[in-house]
């Protein structure tokens, strides 16, 4: 038998293996399908669709009171924030006025909500990277502020608390002190997280230029939230296209320089010292008044008044059955939710129900980027890049 | 940076400047996105999301709705264009990446085929699913169910059957 040349160099096939769905590094039920060249990532091809509970669908059967607790069950680290975002839409397109309280209770909880996910995102973060207590110092401080939550709508994490219209209850008494007690004891917390990350050898051997993304490639993926911000883009929609009383705060917008993971978990921890700064504003902001819109068509009307008044009775009647009936419309809100540009895009045929609800997941648009960011880095960054994209499932699946 | 200047552009249908939505063919889809993009007076450079919207019963059944942004302007504009059920859409993944998981996503919702799309495979739904879920005349329950099996110690799938008649509650104002 004479061995030709040819079949001596043959070439090496690469390597495909599945990582996931039940790996703790993916950050949920991410299935993805790898190729490997040794341990150099070549492809990788994200398979979602796993928690897929068909919220699109099930809003369309629902009214518009009824459809706003499936937001909380999206992103389920950032809760409030998504509910803020569809209340936004509905009161776009019912042209809804919210009284500045409920404004500014809105602009706290959804700080809270920010910090409520960096905390989650910079603590699992290190966890895959291997770190693990940021991790527990970290869901010592989001058991506070579930706490906060549970205050004001006796739900830890699914609070259904701000609704079209306003806020869903007042702020029980006590509330704002507990919330500056907290405040003003987090700074602390963070540097004690930072202390362990900011300089750690390991930490930024893991994370400096891994998963680069210039500010070009960012646009092009239409990344937006952090992801954008990383790359050096000042793009915010708090500042860029203000909504509630963001416009009268005065906050910073962190940006990175290099666009590599290590930046987007400084500019992580910088915006969660910034929303500490914002609640702080928020506290010589808040003012006495009502807490929903007076129009009770388009609101829930106070649970108070049913008892004495028929009209406010009458009202509620009208809210839990037939719901909020919204004129011919369609809208898009888009809100700066902690993991990036929150979309609703709400169509509405004049009847109780939405007629088509598209929820735009940050997630979503940052997760089909993986390929491209993880292509030529070894097989343990893909874990850092899920890990800075901040992915979570619910809002992805949807 | 109006819709009337717009219309100099591209080949707008209708538009609405208060909302900024813009109606074009199909035909005319790709062209208008790339002006959009390219255009100097206009740079939408990022787009946020591709939507889908079924108007069962019209003419032309299938919206597909194309929200951009453009940062330099800090403005966002709609695209909308109309299909019936059996005509593509002109994928816009040459112009815009990230339209290809978005695109993939009304595939597999609503059936709107994206013609010259390079990986047009199902993204949401489970591996093998027929029909597409978001469609206004797939049933919000569904055709199957799957349970696990116990003597069979697998999944089974099973036509759904309704333990009770589906409720469909529609307050249409009576006064």
């Amino acid at each position: 038998m004479v061995l030709k040349k040819k079949e001596l160099n043959r070439e090496l096939k690469n390597f495909t293996i599945n990582f996931g769905p039940q790996h703790p590094a993916a950050h949920g039920v991410l299935r993805l399908i790898l190729e490997l060249d040794g341990e150099i990532v070549k492809k990788a091809d994200p398979h979602i669709g796993l928690l897929h509970r068909g919220t699109e669908k099930l809003i369309e059967y629902k009214t518009y009171l009824q459809a706003l607790p499936y937001f909380d069950r999206l992103d389920y680290v950032s809760m409030m924030a998504q509910e803020h975002t569809y209340s936004l839409a509905v009161e776009n397109i019912g042209k809804i006025a919210v009284p500045k309280r409920a404004q500014v209770i809105r602009v706290i909880f959804c700080e809270i909500t920010r910090i409520l996910n960096h905390l989650l995102a910079v603590g699992c973060h290190a966890m895959d990277v291997g770190a693990m207590t940021p991790f527990l110092w970290a869901f010592e401080e989001r058991e506070k502020l579930m706490e906060f939550y549970e205050r004001v709508s006796g739900a830890r994490m699914h609070a259904a608390f701000i609704r079209p219209g306003g806020v869903s209850y007042d702020l029980p008494v006590g509330f704002l002190d507990d919330l500056y007690i907290f405040c003003s004891q987090f700074n602390i917390r963070l540097d004690e997280i930072e202390e362990m990350l900011t300089n750690n050898r390991i930490w930024k051997e893991r994370l400096v230029d891994i998963g680069v993304v210039s500010a070009k490639e960012a646009v092009d993926w239409g990344f937006s939230g952090v992801m954008i911000r990383g790359s050096g883009l000042p793009w915010d929609l708090r500042k860029t296209q203000p909504y509630e009383i963001y416009q009268d705060l005065s906050f910073r917008v962190p940006v990175g320089t290099n666009g590599d993971c290590f930046d987007r978990y400084v500019i992580r921890v910088e915006e969660m010292r910034q929303s500490i700064n914002i609640i702080e504003q928020c506290f010589k902001l808040i003012e006495g008044g009502s807490i929903k819109s007076s129009n009770f068509k388009m609101g829930t009307s106070y649970r108070s008044e049913m008892k004495s008044s028929m009209e406010a009775l009458i009202h509620h009647f009208k809210m839990y059955t037939e719901g909020i009936v919204l004129p011919f419309g369609e809208s898009y809100t888009a809100t700066e939710a902690p993991k990036g540009e929150f979309g609703v895009y709400l169509v509405s045929n004049g009847t109780d129900k939405p007629y088509r609800c598209k929820i735009k997941a940050p997630g979503f648009g940052h997760l089909q980027a993986l390929d491209h960011m993880s292509n030529g880095h070894m097989i343990a960054d893909v874990v850092t890049i899920i890990g800075t994209q901040d992915i979570v499932f619910g809002e992805i699946d949807r | 940076m109006n819709a009337f200047e717009l219309k100099n552009i591209i080949p707008v249908i209708s538009y609405d400047i208060n909302k900024n939505i813009v109606v074009v063919s199909n035909r005319q889809l790709f062209f208008s996105l790339k002006c959009l993009k390219l255009h100097f007076n206009y740079q939408y450079v990022l787009l946020s999301c591709i939507s889908g919207v079924d108007f069962l019963g019209k003419r032309y059944r299938f919206g597909v709705v194309y929200d951009l942004l453009s940062l330099t302007f800090n403005q966002r504009i709609r695209i909308k264009t109309f299909v019936n059920e059996i005509t593509p859409v002109i994928s816009v993944t040459d112009l815009y990446i990230n339209a290809n998981w978005w695109e993939r996503e009304v595939w597999d919702l609503f059936g709107i085929y994206f013609e010259s799309h390079p990986d047009l495979r199902r993204i949401l739904t489970d591996y093998g699913f027929e029909g597409h879920p978001m469609r206004k005349d797939f049933p919000c329950y569904g055709f199957i169910e799957l349970r696990y099996d116990e003597s069979k110690k697998r999944i089974v799938v099973e036509p759904v059957v309704l333990a009770q008649e589906f409720r469909l509650f529609t307050f249409q104002t009576p006064w």
